[in-house]
């Protein structure tokens, strides 16, 4: 059990290009579940390479328990790492497979069958699968014997790679949620890679998002969807996405869908002192609610997506929200925003529909930084 | 409908011919290319008088007298064979696979000019070369000696082993030595825990090829050796003689010296198929 540090942790694949790691500061807690996210490319999986010692590190460092590691042998780390193609030694049992690391450190067989036997009733693998070789097993079946290979090492620190990107969605949902009780029962130190927000959100204690190798904010999954950072978190934490719009400032608020759309004043005064004159406004699907009245502004219905409990209603906005260039003649490129409809009677394609939110779940970002606004 | 079924029933008929065109082809090139095999054993079991008549003859008497001449000679050559050929054959797995590793898993700097290298020692003629190897045997008291047949096979096998091993290596997934090196396996345990057991089949195909090269490999033998080390190509060249024709006794012969081969073949033609087509399928 130990805490784990990124310090300015850098890594550059080649030379004179974008670093795949740009001086990560990221630390995790002891005991905690730390979720790395982020879309294809964002440096995740580069980061948990570094920390597992399967990557060199170009400048800063990285420490486990405040020792720095920087410049220690993968194995000698005393870390366990759960990959996304399981990577089980095909021509060993599952025993085998689960043993191969206690083996090359020395344990003794007797101790070895014991730590197996343990794994692997804590993870539902029956004793009869340990004779088994890996082709024998299903995917699910491997995906326990991979998990089990790590946890019966009882390292400091679990990684682990997208390890639920090979299973079927029912599947998925089913370990996701194992995962996380079982690192609850264990307590040991975890950080997990995904590019899956879903999984991020349910699995972690703090979820560290990240963006082109540079992290864009660290935080309990709430603090992430109430308060994003910048707008590339706000649409990316939550589905359906928030819808994000940008639209041109007027008095007391934004023109949008040809009506002006008040604007809370901290959002104004940040506008005003960045010297804006358009703004991205950020909604999200649920704080939008359907009008009885004209509402705050209206559009009509294009695609109804039932989803059994709920249903999403995509509705183009006249006039659109996304500032033309120069305005003039140019049509303006119509937007569309998703809400949230209940799902037993839902409104019907065509319908004109008029939406209202509250002010309060307003947000704003810059439109050219994408800085939170009076966050 | 009547239309369709008209253009249904030509159709198919028009493919099944083709179908069978092919077919007889493919038979009648694998019967050519099979015939002189064929000959080559049923003349084995002719008696010399029946062996050089033309047209050659079906119906005769089968006897195995060829075959006894051909056991009561072949002792030496035969064992000779078997030492070359498995020794150099051992020695070749035994230094190819480091190498393959050296030129694939861990790349050594400057891997494309070893591998290079490998490669062009074959583009040496080995006619160009027997003159300085008959010296270097001859000063190293190695002429006709076992020990030099083996040496000589090994060099002779090991390019191609090295590539052959090295791309085997090369399927292996990334994430798996990852996993071996996490887990703490050191250089040797990797190669021998985690790769060999992968490649095994390519192993085996490797080896194989190296023994139908061993096996059949005259031009060495018969400079460097006379008696004590001479092989089977050897006691075939031997049963041609002089003065007349023993087709038969050749025959029975090259039949004899053939089987090793083919039944090590039989035995692992499925490795050799998987170990061969092993880059093709994912």
């Amino acid at each position: 059990m130990a805490n784990v540090k990124f310090v300015s942790a850098t890594r550059v694949f080649g030379k004179n290009t974008q670093p795949a790691v740009d001086a990560l500061e990221l630390e995790v807690k002891d005991g905690e579940f730390m979720v790395l996210v982020g879309p294809s490319g964002s440096g995740k999986t580069t980061a948990l390479r570094m920390l597992a010692g399967l990557e060199p590190i170009d400048a800063g460092s990285v420490e486990i328990g405040d020792q720095d590691v920087t410049d220690v042998p993968a194995k000698d780390r005393d870390i366990a790492m759960v990959f996304q193609n399981y990577a089980l030694y095909p021509n060993k049992t599952v025993a085998d497979n689960m043993g191969f690391a206690l083996k090359m450190h020395g344990v003794p067989r007797a101790d070895r069958d014991r730590r197996v036997r343990e794994a692997a009733r804590l993870l539902d693998l029956d004793e009869e699968l340990l004779t088994r070789k890996p082709r024998q097993l299903s995917g699910g079946q491997r995906q326990r014997v991979a998990m089990g290979r790590a946890i019966v090492r009882e390292p400091r620190v679990f990684l682990m790679d997208e390890p639920l990107s090979n299973l079927d969605a029912k599947l998925r949902v089913q370990t996701r949620s194992q995962i996380a009780e079982l690192q609850r029962r264990l307590g040991t130190t975890t950080v997990y890679v995904t590019h899956d927000q879903v999984e991020a959100m349910t699995m972690g204690h703090r979820v560290a998002v990240l963006r082109n190798g540079q992290l864009q904010q660290c935080a309990t999954p709430r603090e992430l969807y109430d308060n994003p950072v910048n707008q590339f978190v706000a649409g990316f934490i939550g589905s359906p996405a928030m819808n994000l719009l940008t639209v041109p400032l007027t008095d007391g608020g934004v023109r949008l869908a040809g009506k002006v759309l008040p604007l809370p004043a901290p959002i104004r005064a940040a506008a005003a002192k960045a010297d804006l004159a358009t703004l991205v406004v950020g909604m999200r699907p649920e704080h939008l609610h359907l009008a009885s009245g004209s509402g705050d502004f209206g559009g009509e219905i294009m695609l109804v997506e039932e989803l059994g409990a709920d249903a999403l209603l995509h509705i183009r906005l006249p006039e659109g929200g996304t500032a033309g260039g120069s305005g003039g003649s140019s049509p303006q490129a119509s937007a569309v925003i998703v809400t949230r409809a209940e799902g037993r009677r839902p409104p019907s394609l065509g319908q004109d529909v008029a939406l209202q939110i509250n002010s309060a779940d307003l947000l704003a970002f810059h439109p050219v930084t994408g800085a939170r606004l009076a966050g | 409908m009547t239309a369709m079924t008209a253009r249904v029933g030509p159709r198919r008929g028009r493919d099944v011919s083709k179908q069978a065109g092919w077919a007889v082809l493919a038979w009648v090139v694998a019967i050519a290319f099979f015939l002189p095999v064929l000959w080559m054993v049923i003349t084995a079991f002719k008696p010399e008088s029946a062996a050089e008549t033309w047209p050659p003859k079906f119906a005769f008497s089968p006897t195995l007298s060829q075959f006894r001449l051909v056991f009561s000679g072949m002792g030496p050559y035969f064992t000779h064979s078997a030492i070359a050929t498995i020794g150099s054959t051992i020695l070749v797995l035994l230094l190819g696979v480091p190498a393959a590793y050296a030129l694939s898993v861990q790349p050594v700097k400057r891997w494309r000019d070893g591998l290079f290298f490998f490669i062009s020692t074959k583009m040496l003629p080995i006619v160009a070369a027997i003159g300085p190897l008959y010296v270097i045997a001859l000063r190293a008291h190695l002429l006709d000696s076992i020990w030099l047949l083996i040496i000589l096979y090994t060099a002779m096998n090991l390019p191609l082993a090295v590539w052959m091993i090295r791309s085997f290596m090369l399927e292996v997934p990334g994430e798996l030595l990852e996993a071996a090196r996490l887990d703490g396996a050191g250089r040797i345990r990797e190669i021998g825990s985690v790769i060999m057991p992968v490649i095994a089949p390519g192993l085996v195909s490797t080896a194989l090829i190296c023994v139908i090269f061993a096996w059949n490999e005259l031009f060495l033998a018969i400079n460097l050796t006379v008696t004590n080390a001479a092989t089977m190509p050897m006691f075939l060249i031997s049963s041609v003689p002089q003065e007349g024709l023993y087709i038969a006794h050749l025959s029975a012969a090259a039949t004899v010296a053939s089987v090793p081969v083919i039944v090590v073949g039989w035995i692992a033609q499925r490795s050799l198929v998987r170990g061969l087509a092993m880059g093709a399928i994912k």
